[in-house]
C-alpha cells in the first residue's frame, strides 16, 4: 500500500505518495528528477548516491523512500547558491579533483559532512573520511587535494597550489 | 535493485512495536539501522512482509553510565560509538573496532544493536561484546529479560531473540582500573568483512597478575566465538612472551574459519594467531597507561 510523505529536499517541501519499497535514491531521481545522486553499485559499497539526510551523509540507495518522511534532504544539486560554484566544488574544480565525474556528487556531498564536523582535516582524516566512496578515474590524490583546498578557503586561508602533482 | 513489496509500519512507541511484532509474527522484520537488512532485500535474500521501522521511538538513543554499568540503547549507531567521551573513557576497544566497521556514511545509520541482532559472525560488534563480558536487554510484551553475550549467538543469523522480541540494549559492566582493550581485524580494503578479527579486554593487578579477561574473535567460526582456552592460559598468570604464545596457540586451534575468497582455513588460524598476540599486548599496553 502507498504511503504518503513529505520531506524537504534543498530547502523545497514535497508530499508525493511512494511504494514503500521504493529505495530513497530512485524517489530523488525519479520522481524529483534529482539526477546528479548516482547509483553506481548494488551492494552498498560506492557512496555514489551519498546525499545529507538532516546534515549526515547517507547512502540514499540503502534507506527507504518513506524513511525519509519528515526529513530534510539535501543533494548535490543544493549545493551551489545562484549557480555560484561552492568552495568544494571549486576546489574539485582547481585540482582535477575528477575525471569522468560519476563519484564526484557523492564524493561533495560526503565531504560537505567531513568538513562541517572537522573544518580542517588532515590528509589522513580526508581519506579516512572519504573511505565510503570509490572512484575508479582519478586515484583519489586530487580528491583529497581538492578537500584540503576547500578546507583552506572555508577558513579564509590560502590555499597550497594547484599545480598537478605526478607521484 | 528494489526489495519484494511489504508493508511498512512505524510506531512511535516500544509497546506498540512489540504488538505489531506480536500481531504479525515471522512475517515481520525490525527495520533499525537497515544496513544489513535492506542489502538483503535488495538482493532478494530476504523477503518480509511487514517491516517494522523502530527509528521513529524517541529515547533509544541514550549512552549513558548507571550502576555500574554502560548502557547503549538501540538506536545508537556505530558513529555515535566512534564519537562518545564515556565509551572513550572506559573502553578505547570502542575507538578500534568503530573505524573498522564498513564506512562514514554506513557508521552514520548502522546500529550497535542491530550488528548483534544480525547474528552475523563477520560482524565486528559481536566479538567486541565477548571480549567486555556484555549482556542485552530483550523486550517482549511479558516484559524484559537479559541475556548474557554468551547465551545470545545461537547460529547463523539466528539470536536468542524470539520473533515477538526487540533488542533494546546493551549493557557493559564497567571495568576497575587496571583494565585495558583492544580490537583489530585484518581486512582486504576498507569496508569489507574481517578476513579474522581479535577483540581483547583485561585486568591487571598492582603485580602485573590477570585478573580478568575476555576475548572475542571475528569471522572465524559459524557463530562469534569466544576463546575460551586463551582466555584460561592467561587468568591469573603474568602476561608474558610464553603465556601470550600460549593463547595464541590455542585459539588458532579452536576456532573453525572457512576457506574462502578472503583466505584458506590455514591462513586464517594463523593469522587469528598474530592478531592475537598482537591484541593482548596492546591492551596490556593500554592496561598499564
Ligand atoms: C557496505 C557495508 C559494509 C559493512 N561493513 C561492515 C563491517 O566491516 N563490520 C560490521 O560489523 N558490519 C558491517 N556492515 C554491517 C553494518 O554494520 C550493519 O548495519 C549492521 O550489521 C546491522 O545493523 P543495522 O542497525 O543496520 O541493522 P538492520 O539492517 O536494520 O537489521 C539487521 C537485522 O537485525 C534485526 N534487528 C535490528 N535491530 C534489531 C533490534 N533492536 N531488535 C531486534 N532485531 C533487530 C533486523 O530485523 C534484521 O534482521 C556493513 C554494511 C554495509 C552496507
Ligand atoms: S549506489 Fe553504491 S553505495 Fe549507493
Ligand atoms: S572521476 Fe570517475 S569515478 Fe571518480
Amino acid at each position: 500500500m502507498n504511503k504518503e510523505i513529505s520531506l524537504t529536499v534543498n530547502g523545497e517541501a514535497h508530499t508525493v505518495s511512494v511504494e514503500p519499497r521504493l529505495l530513497l535514491v530512485h524517489l530523488i531521481r525519479e520522481n524529483l528528477n534529482l539526477t546528479g545522486t548516482h547509483i553506481g553499485c548494488d551492494t552498498s559499497s560506492c557512496g555514489a548516491c551519498t546525499i545529507l539526510m538532516d546534515g549526515k551523509s547517507v547512502k540514499s540507495c540503502t534507506i527507504l523512500a518513506v524513511q525519509a518522511n519528515g526529513h530534510s534532504l539535501e543533494t548535490i544539486e543544493g549545493v551551489s547558491a545562484e549557480g555560484q560554484l561552492n568552495p568544494l566544488q571549486n576546489g574539485f574544480k582547481q585540482n582535477h579533483g575528477l575525471h569522468c565525474g560519476f563519484c564526484t556528487p557523492g564524493m561533495i556531498m560526503r565531504a560537505t559532512e567531513l568538513l562541517a564536523s572537522n573544518p580542517n582535516p588532515t590528509e589522513e582524516e580526508i581519506r579516512w573520511g572519504i573511505s565510503g566512496n570509490l572512484c575508479r578515474c582519478t586515484g583519489y590524490n586530487n580528491i583529497v587535494k581538492a578537500i584540503l583546498h576547500a578546507s583552506a578557503t572555508m577558513q579564509g586561508l590560502e590555499p597550497a597550489s594547484t599545480e598537478p602533482q605526478f607521484v | 535493485m528494489i526489495p519484494q513489496s511489504f508493508e511498512y509500519e512505524t510506531p512511535s512507541t516500544l509497546q506498540d512495536a512489540i504488538g505489531l511484532l506480536e500481531k504479525y509474527g515471522e512475517d515481520a522484520k525490525i527495520l533499525s539501522g537497515g544496513h544489513s537488512l535492506i542489502p538483503m532485500m535488495k538482493l532478494r535474500f530476504a523477503s518480509p512482509e511487514y517491516i517494522i521501522d523502530i527509528n521513529n521511538i524517541p529515547g533509544l538513543d541514550y549512552i549513558k553510565e548507571e550502576a555500574g554499568l554502560v548502557k547503549l540503547g538501540a538506536l545508537v549507531r556505530e558513529a555515535d560509538v566512534e564519537h562518545s567521551d564515556l565509551l572513550k573513557t572506559h573502553f578505547p576497544i570502542f575507538a578500534d573496532v568503530a573505524k573498522q566497521i564498513a564506512d562514514p556514511q554506513v557508521r552514520n545509520r548502522a546500529t550497535v544493536a542491530g550488528n548483534l541482532a544480525h547474528g552475523d559472525a563477520a560482524n565486528d560488534q559481536p566479538a567486541v561484546m565477548l571480549a567486555l563480558r556484555a549482556s542485552v536487554v530483550i523486550t517482549g510484551s511479558a516484559g524484559a529479560r537479559i541475556v548474557p553475550i554468551d547465551e545470545f549467538f545461537f547460529g547463523f543469523y539466528t539470536t536468542a531473540i524470539q520473533p515477538n522480541e526487540i533488542l533494546t540494549e546493551i549493557q557493559i559492566p564497567v571495568p576497575p582500573s587496571g583494565t585495558g582493550s583492544a580490537y583489530h581485524k585484518l581486512e582486504r580494503k576498507v569496508g569489507d568483512y574481517a578476513t579474522a578479527g581479535v577483540g581483547v579486554q583485561l585486568t591487571l593487578d598492582g603485580k602485573g597478575i590477570c585478573t580478568a579477561i575476555g576475548i572475542g574473535l571475528t569471522n572465524v567460526n559459524p557463530v562469534p566465538l569466544r576463546a575460551e582456552r586463551s582466555e584460561a592460559a592467561l587468568l591469573g598468570k603474568p602476561i608474558n612472551e610464553a603465556t601470550i604464545a600460549e593463547a595464541a596457540k590455542y585459539a588458532a586451534e579452536d576456532c573453525n574459519p572457512s576457506t574462502d575468497l578472503r583466505g584458506s582455513d590455514e591462513y586464517k588460524r594463523a593469522m587469528v594467531a598474530v592478531l592475537l598476540k598482537r591484541m593482548i599486548i596492546k591492551a596490556t599496553e593500554r592496561a598499564l597507561a
